[in-house]
């Protein structure tokens, strides 16, 4: 059991108000507020230690060196990987791809291999493949989905042939909140002898992830959308791989030797850490799933999913509602319309009463395209909203409903 | 009437709500009354696109003033389209060149036109003025 009264205090902004109204919340899928804790380890980072790491001899650049090590131990710790030198930091999730498109393709891919993804990925998850596609004429294969916003797993298995060479697909949706089965996913494409990149920026918030588990080949998240600070992201892959691809950006950190007649690249992870580290990004996400994990990630899971089903059943009383995602397994995201109002017009209003909500395409064009609309309103949910939030969501969105 | 004084009424109209969900109300209302766009001027030429809703801009010349029509797929936006339409059109370009549009800013409106969002009303205010500017010129 959750005690979301205390866990709200660690948070301050939730006690704004918004036009006079208590700020609800319900766009954590975009991103999560950051807890005190994070905040403040984020000051005590400038306040006390910092400095450029893993070149100063000196004594706080060794503090803040360790301090980022030490999270990289934290990032592993909490997606259990096998070695602390397959956590990459990035910038985010879009990095992370874009890394693994860019530098898994100079290794492995040429014309007329493919690449499977699926109909509901984010536009992180399109377009570095479509560049890729571009410049090594690839070839994109798309699992397809049912009316219900799951993935079309018979179309996938068949999808596969002697080019088939990577797939890449999304955790869980931020759209549908459909939670893909990433490991049967992963099982199935290991049998033709195919690596596995997942999308976890979904899925990291909300549901315990194990890449050896998984058997994941590459796994990416951003600190963000997990209580810690933007800016900061993560791509987990698997030493064979990360250690046969060619860095993404050259610069500092990244070399072993620089002469001009030869450049040595540096081992793993500093191989693909071009630049100065983000430290204190990487120190404060350490912080953050330190906070997610002393709350639990099973009583996380439970309590969403509580919301989920206390929400979704409350919405549908409401005239003229239409869900878009209704997997039987899913997380704590709704995206809906009302009749024909605009989602542009509902989230206006629904802000107007304090509510923040997503509306539009959610960068899944493709999927709008899919269903043939223009966009939804989605609200997410995360482990410091209430059943008295979704109460009052409830009663804005038929109070809106019914100025149409 | 002059463009301000068709502002200055705006103004008084939406004085009379201090309850934000009156204003959008009344912005809906405006909405569902403005008179929607022949379809045949509801083409990609005239398409604004904004990330969150779609806005068409028509214009002709008629009499030395410049005519407006437009529509929205967001009834908000298109409430605000029907105060812009009545503040700008069936004016010279010259008066719609030089107006300065304090209405939207007074009746709580602005970030509905702040270049951060992406609902085409920026766009269409910049197009409208494009237009004045393309009339003025081919009638010199």
């Amino acid at each position: 059991m959750l005690d979301t009264q205390k866990i709200r205090m660690d948070f301050p902004i939730l006690n704004r108000k918004i036009y006079g109204k208590d700020l609800i919340y319900f766009d954590n899928g975009a991103t999560t507020q950051k807890p005190l804790c994070v905040i403040e380890k984020m000051n005590e980072c400038y306040l006390n230690q910092n400095s450029n790491i893993h070149r100063g001899v000196h004594h706080l650049s060794q503090e803040a060196t360790m301090a980022h090590e030490e999270a990289r131990k934290s990032v592993q710790k909490f997606i259990n990987a096998a070695h602390d030198h397959e956590i990459i930091f990035t910038r985010g999730t879009t990095e992370s791809i874009n890394l693994v498109a860019f530098a898994f393709g100079e290794a492995f891919l040429k014309e007329g291999d493919e690449v499977i993804i699926s109909t509901m990925e984010h536009h992180s998850n399109i377009v570095p493949w479509q560049m890729l596609q571009d410049r090594k004429g690839i070839k994109l294969r798309i699992i397809p989905i049912n009316e219900k916003g799951e993935l079309d797993m018979e179309a996938y298995k068949n999808m596969f042939n002697e080019r088939t060479k990577l797939v890449s697909v999304m955790h869980v949706s931020n759209v549908l909140g459909t939670i893909n089965p990433v490991e049967e996913i992963i099982r199935i494409a290991h049998t033709h002898d195919v690596p596995v990149l997942i999308d976890g920026a979904q899925a990291i918030a909300h549901t315990k992830v194990d890449v050896q588990a998984l058997d994941a080949d590459f796994y990416v998240f951003s600190g963000h959308k997990i209580y810690g600070p933007n800016g900061i992201g993560v791509l987990y892959g698997k030493e064979k791989w990360l250690n046969a691809m060619p860095p993404y950006q050259g610069g500092g950190e990244m070399i072993a030797t620089v002469s001009f007649d030869k450049t040595v690249y540096n081992e793993l992870p500093f191989k693909f850490e071009a630049g100065t580290p983000d430290y204190v990004g990487s120190v404060a996400l350490a912080k953050a799933l330190e906070y997610v994990s002393a709350i639990g990630l099973e009583n996380i899971e439970a309590y969403e999913t509580e919301l989920l089903h206390y929400a979704m059943e409350g919405l549908s009383k409401i005239d003229g509602i239409r869900f878009y995602g209704t997997a039987d397994h899913k997380g704590a995201v709704i995206s809906f319309l009302v009749r024909d109002i605009h989602h542009y017009d509902m989230g206006m209003l629904l802000d107007k009463l304090g509510i923040a909500v997503r509306t539009g395409h959610h960068c899944a064009q493709p999927l709008m395209q899919h269903y043939g609309i223009e966009g939804t309103v989605r609200a997410s949910f995360s482990f410091y909203n209430t059943k008295e939030e979704i109460d009052t969501f409830i009663k804005a969105v038929e109070r809106v409903s019914n100025m149409f | 009437m002059t463009i301000n004084e068709i502002q200055d009424g705006i103004i008084d109209e939406f004085g009379m709500f201090d309850d934000w969900m009156d204003k959008y109300q009344l912005l809906i209302d405006l909405g569902n009354n403005q008179q929607a766009l022949p379809e045949e001027y509801k083409k990609e030429d005239n398409l604004i696109k904004g990330c969150q809703s779609r806005v068409w801009l028509h214009a002709h010349y008629k009499d030395g003033n410049v005519i407006f029509e437009a529509e929205s797929d967001a009834l908000i936006v298109k409430g605000i389209i029907s105060l812009l339409i009545h503040v700008l059109s069936n004016h010279t370009p010259d008066e719609i060149l030089s107006a300065d549009l304090y209405f939207i800013d007074q009746i709580g409106l602005k970030e509905h036109l702040s270049p951060t969002r992406s609902n085409g009303l920026v766009a269409m205010v910049k197009q409208m003025k494009m237009y004045a500017m393309a009339f003025k010129a081919a009638n010199q």
